[in-house]
């Protein structure tokens, strides 16, 4: 049995390094992948965060808040206001046509007389809170004060997150002004100085981050893509492994392997070993690339201990088990290579978005979420992540490895009982 | 003479058709012999093989190879048998060493007893200087001789070979029938189909003639040319017997 199994891998071996695209499409294609979306993901973190973002000023107010708020946008080191176009001052509405045509990201209108409207509307506020106290020192009649709005344009293709990022951080703002001019005022009516207490917020945050050898770990961009696209990149072993299955059905090598004395399971084990081992290959020839090669591209390292590297070597074990099982299947089904290779690929592409690789779990619509539950790349995502960022243990990913490993015994007891089946049309 | 096969009652229904592909055939193929199975496209032949093989199930009925059932020992059956499918049944980027390696594995041949027998057969076919050249560099020929090759690596008692000589050329096809004829002397029963009437006349000690999963008739390829009114060589007991109507199948 032993002679049988090795002389099988052996095949299977040389089958896939004698074909070249099969191997360009197993290791050179991941590699690209995890490289390319790391570096994207990369680069958009640090524009966010580093380069600044033209945005298109319309200042109808041209006042204290508008100055203010100006002067804030301009010091978040994130927006260069764009007040002139052509050297002509910035309207409303060419503003809205530009960032419409999508030649800029967005644009903020200040209403006019902000500042004006936002004084009188708090001092009235102020004076009627006095004035219930019997403190008031001034008195004046109320007037209407119509509610002012600050305009935001946005392109249409810009992405929602980054949209409500963006609005959040100038509602914010917004707010921190009003509140300062309530304070200023109440100062100004009392007649105190303004205190320190005001200016600086009470509640502050801090993000608690894992820890590892006394250090914060912080996650960084080669940590969440290279476990995803890792993981995308076992399970496209689906595609050659499904074609494997049905050129042997279609060159005949398959009516051969039915008449011999050897049982179907061995010659799939043959087949499940040397996928397994071009997984494990996959998956140190990433890891390599992302330790050694990432540094020199000024991107970040995935920073892995040797314990780490056992453990996602064990778990990738089981996800490669995972992809292996839903390949046989599909190349017991598929009758062409036509089917099997579109059928595969779309497939490991729904799984990855369901898996959550692309969109996360907790951002998908409830439905989605469930589906997600019973996704194997999800559930082989999050033992990565257990592991990689969140610095887990053996135990900690157990149950992810339980499921993967559970999910390749149903699939690959249903592939056999088919091809058994089939065989006694 | 003794019988190697004894085929009883087998019928075929495809799941999709609605006729059966093989009706009750009863046969018996003697031991040693070089047993042709002769007919139109479509007329059971290869259902026929590909049952005897263990390829396909069988609707009803059962057989017997060298004593073993079908029933009782299907794997016993896988042991004494050897198979030469009609398409070349090899991994076109191995070479022909390869090929031979991993399919001789699989009918338990010692590992050292296979590399020495690989090296005898592939010499004895005129292989020997292509032994590691991918067969996919190989003509149609020298893949028909791999492709025999492949089959008889573990000594089967009984070859099945579907159309052995399709497509290669006359030097290869002499080569081919030659070394078959060999084995038979040697005690291997052939059981062969073909549409090469005339190879067919001269290779096969006994020859059946099947159409719309029925065996017409048995005999040696004499008696059937001496049983068949005017006939005066096997391509006309065969056509007297199957017509002329072309058996066009999809």
């Amino acid at each position: 049995m032993w002679f049988k199994l090795w002389q099988s891998i052996i095949k299977e071996l040389k089958l896939l390094f004698r074909d070249i695209g099969g191997l360009i499409t197993l290791f050179v294609m991941p590699i690209i992948l995890v490289v390319v979306v790391t570096s994207i993901q990369d680069s958009t973190y640090q524009s966010i965060s580093a380069s600044k973002i033209p945005v298109l000023w319309v200042d109808h107010d041209q006042d204290s808040i508008s100055f203010r708020v100006q002067e804030e946008l301009e010091q978040s080191q994130s927006f260069i206001l764009i007040s002139e176009l052509d050297s002509k001052p910035l309207t409303e509405e060419v503003a809205k046509k530009e960032v419409f045509k999508g030649n800029y990201q967005m644009a903020i209108v200040l209403p006019k007389d902000l500042t004006g409207s936002l004084n009188i509307k708090v001092r009235q506020n102020v004076d009627g809170i006095l004035d219930e106290m019997g403190m008031s020192t001034t008195s004046y009649e109320p007037v209407e004060v119509p509610g002012k709005e600050i305009r935001m344009y946005f392109d249409p293709a810009t992405q929602t997150a980054f949209k409500n990022g963006i609005k959040n951080n100038i509602d914010k703002m917004v707010a921190r002004l009003e509140s300062d001019a309530v304070y200023k005022t109440f100062e100004e009516q009392l007649g105190g100085s303004r205190t320190q207490s005001f200016n600086n917020s009470f509640i502050s945050f801090k993000e608690i981050v894992p820890r590892e050898k006394n250090k914060d770990v912080l996650p960084n961009s080669a940590q969440h893509n290279v476990p995803a696209w890792t993981l995308f990149a076992i399970f496209f072993i689906m595609v050659p492994l499904s074609i494997n299955i049905v050129k042997e059905k279609n060159q005949g090598t398959y009516l051969r392997l039915l008449s011999s004395p050897t049982s179907n399971s061995i010659l799939y084990a043959g087949k499940i070993s040397t996928y397994l081992i071009i997984c494990l290959l996959q998956f140190y020839a990433i890891l390599i690339i992302a330790e050694v090669v990432f540094p020199y591209m000024k991107l970040p390292q995935l920073d892995l201990s040797a314990t780490k590297i056992v453990l996602m070597s064990l778990l990738t074990l089981t996800a490669g088990l995972a992809a292996i099982s839903l390949g046989i299947l599909l190349g017991i089904i598929a009758k062409t290579q036509e089917q099997s290779a579109p059928f595969g690929a779309t497939f490991v592409v729904i799984l990855a978005a369901v898996g959550g690789v692309w969109i996360p779990v907790f951002a998908m619509s409830e439905t989605m979420q469930v589906l997600s539950k019973i996704s194997p790349m999800n559930w082989a995502l999050n033992g990565y992540y257990d592991i990689v960022l969140r610095n887990g243990s053996l135990i900690d990913i157990i149950p992810e490895m339980l499921l993967l490993t559970l999910f390749f015994v149903v699939f690959i007891t249903f592939a056999l009982i088919y091809d058994k089946k089939k065989r006694s049309i | 003479m003794a019988v190697m096969i004894n085929i009883q009652n087998i019928s075929k229904q495809y799941k999709d058709s609605d006729s059966q592909s093989l009706e009750n055939v009863v046969l018996q193929i003697p031991q040693q012999s070089v047993f042709g199975l002769l007919g139109p496209n479509g007329a059971g032949k290869t259902t026929l093989i590909s049952i005897l093989c263990g390829i396909l199930k069988p609707t009803s009925g059962s057989f017997e190879i060298d004593g073993s059932s079908s029933v009782q020992n299907p794997s016993e059956i896988k042991n004494k048998i050897g198979v030469v499918p009609q398409e070349y049944a090899l991994y076109p980027t191995l070479t022909a060493f390869e090929n031979l390696m991993y399919f001789g594995s699989l009918y338990n041949v010692p590992k050292k007893e296979l590399k020495l027998k690989i090296t005898d057969y592939l010499t004895h076919l005129g292989l020997s200087n292509f032994m590691h050249k991918k067969v996919q560099t190989f003509s149609g020929g020298m893949k028909r001789r791999v492709n025999l090759i492949a089959g008889i690596l573990h000594n089967p008692k009984v070859l099945f070979l579907d159309e052995p000589t399709v497509g290669v050329d006359v030097q290869s096809r002499a080569t081919i029938i030659s070394y078959l004829k060999e084995l038979n002397k040697k005690g291997t029963t052939i059981v062969y189909t073909s549409h090469l009437m005339a190879e067919a006349e001269d290779f096969c000690t006994d020859i059946a003639i099947i159409d719309q999963g029925k065996i017409f008739i048995q005999g040696t390829p004499k008696e059937l040319i001496q049983n068949t009114p005017n006939a005066r060589k096997l391509e006309e007991v065969f056509i007297a017997l199957t017509g002329k109507n072309l058996r066009d199948v999809v």
